[in-house]
């Protein structure tokens, strides 16, 4: 049988035995894989497969409730982040996440970059302004917000609050940033745009960007992880994903007789 | 036919209940508006210039409120300045940091019973804390009989508008790193400041025309006097003797004060109101 899940030479993150439970709810089975450094990963499956848990894990999300409960290594940079001994904080300034709705904070497009920022880092003013910037800048917002920085950042669109939330996770300069369904809540427009943006955060960053959109994941994604029932059935390139796939049950999702 | 049958029955329930509901209403309104005409019809003419600049008067002279306006105004004011941080302290653990836990479940239900306790029991618990212990009445002992009113009211609204904030927002917050107490008091908090100050400006509407829990805490005091540690005038207890007393000068100004206290309370809800809309089209 032809290996269903890629070795990946030199990891970013590698997750190894991984298990996850809400409460009985055993959503997360054994699942291994190593994510490639400085490439987007995509994690494609149906509803309640999994995805959106697994990318969770790896900023320890779960920690913020007490019903869920995690099994396993994610091993990053030598380290475990799992561990207990870990700040989950600490964890979650090298590892940066934009979420499926846009959430600017309640306050101005300014101070929304550089809240993070100013969590970890004692910038000067001017310094910081550089920083806000160039996150700015990287997520493709500053043309269009640089006269308006002192505005509410719930004043922009939809599209534009998305890329603002993308600034605001680099602009603490994380290593890794976990994408959880991104641009289901966007037109196709901000869609082109944000997946232009993942295209070219790659060169600097290990993207994982859980989707539902397959096309999506064919545009953008070096790499594609497959998950089932909680249990990822396949991991490779995504060309040969989409093109070639080890599994059956792989090849009915990509074509859609199910999910 | 049957269908037929059924729909009509429907259209039937639906014009009794609707007519239940509209006479209902109608009597609500009339009640308040009488109230109110009378307050107007009333209050208005024996509002004087001099009511806002001279003392209450000695029986059977003519003066105006200033005292008890101020002393109530005090009052109030120190009640809403102790009772507020207690208050959004308590529905900001409610909300963001007991959520499930045994204690949270305890406070909230002890906060439901003070929310609808008689004012005339807090005013007793008042009455026998500081009164009782200190010897002599007091604006303490009244501020404090406020502010232990006005805390549930805030515990219970701070707490609602929190849990109105998008958990995506905490999760967003907690995402980049930050501890738990700056994504309470930089993110959340602020997300829900609006709705916050809403429910304090309505704690502030309640306490203002409070007149059972000053009755024996502050009691009340005929001349001018901002000292806390003495007697206290104010405007509710002021109404309630004037309105009971036989001099026409004393009565005139009971309904000025009525109408005075309507009118603030009215204003703060206004306010409120207004607050209240405007974050709702925030958002």
């Amino acid at each position: 049988m032809i290996s269903r899940v890629l070795e990946v030479q030199n990891p970013k993150i590698h997750v190894r035995d991984l298990n996850f439970y809400y409460g009985q709810a055993h959503a997360v089975k054994s699942v291994s894989l190593g994510l490639p450094e400085k490439k987007v990963t995509a994690i494609i499956g149906a509803s309640g497969c999994g995805k959106s848990t697994l990318l969770r894990t790896f900023n320890r999300m779960y920690d913020l409730y007490p019903k869920q409960r995690v099994e396993g290594e994610v091993v990053m940079n030598g380290m475990n982040l799992l561990d207990p001994k870990q700040d989950p904080n600490k964890v979650r300034a090298k590892v940066g996440m934009v979420f499926q709705k846009p959430t600017p904070f309640p306050m101005s497009i300014f101070d929304n970059v550089a809240f993070g920022v100013k969590l970890y880092q004692d910038l000067t003013q001017a310094a910081l302004m550089d920083r806000v910037q160039w996150a700015l800048e990287k997520a493709a917002l500053w043309k269009e917000v640089k006269h308006k920085l002192k505005q509410s950042g719930s004043s922009l669109s939809g599209g534009q609050q998305q890329r603002l939330c993308i600034a605001r996770a680099i602009a603490v300069r994380p290593e890794v940033l976990l994408l959880d369904e991104p641009t289901s809540a966007l037109d196709p427009i901000s869609t082109a745009h944000i997946e232009e943006l993942i295209n070219e955060l790659k060169g600097d960053y290990t993207v994982v960007i859980v989707t539902h959109n397959m096309q999506q994941a064919a545009r953008i994604a070096d790499y594609t992880a497959f998950m089932h029932l909680g249990e990822l059935i396949e991991f490779n390139e995504t060309s040969k994903i989409f093109t070639n796939p080890a599994q059956p049950l792989t090849e009915q999702y990509i074509t859609g007789h199910f999910g | 036919m049957k269908a037929d049958r059924i729909y009509r029955r429907r259209k039937r329930n639906n014009i009794i209940a609707l007519a239940l509901g509209c006479v209902a209403m109608l009597t609500g309104l009339f009640f308040l508006f009488a109230i109110l005409f009378t307050l107007i019809k009333n209050g208005f003419p024996a509002l004087k210039f001099s009511t806002f600049t001279e003392n209450t008067p000695p029986p059977g002279s003519e003066g105006g409120l200033l005292n008890a306006i101020a002393g109530s105004a005090m009052m109030t004011l120190m009640g809403t300045l102790i009772g507020t941080p207690i208050g959004i302290l308590a529905g900001t653990y409610l909300s963001e940091y007991g959520s499930g836990s045994w204690l949270a479940s305890i406070i909230r239900f002890v906060n439901g019973v003070l929310l609808s306790a008689p004012s005339v029991v807090i005013g007793f618990f008042a009455y026998s804390m500081i009164v009782v212990t200190s010897g002599h009445f007091s604006g303490w002992a009244g501020t404090i009989a406020l502010a232990a009113i006005l805390v549930p009211v805030v515990v219970s609204s701070t707490e609602n508008m929190l849990r109105l904030v998008p958990n995506n927002l905490r999760e967003a917050a907690a995402a980049l790193g930050a501890p738990q107490w700056k994504i309470t008091v930089l993110v959340t908090l602020r997300a829900a400041k609006a709705g916050i100050l809403t429910g304090m400006l309505l704690g502030v509407a309640r306490i203002s025309g409070e007149s059972a829990p000053l009755l024996f805490t502050a009691l009340n005091n005929q001349f001018w006097n901002v000292d806390l540690s003495k007697a206290m005038p104010n405007l509710p207890v002021t109404i309630f003797q004037f309105a009971m007393s036989p001099y026409d000068s004393w009565k005139q100004l009971a309904w000025a004060g009525a109408l005075i206290i309507t009118s603030a309370v009215l204003i703060l809800n206004i306010i409120a109101r207004l607050l209240l809309r405007r974050k709702v089209a925030v958002n």
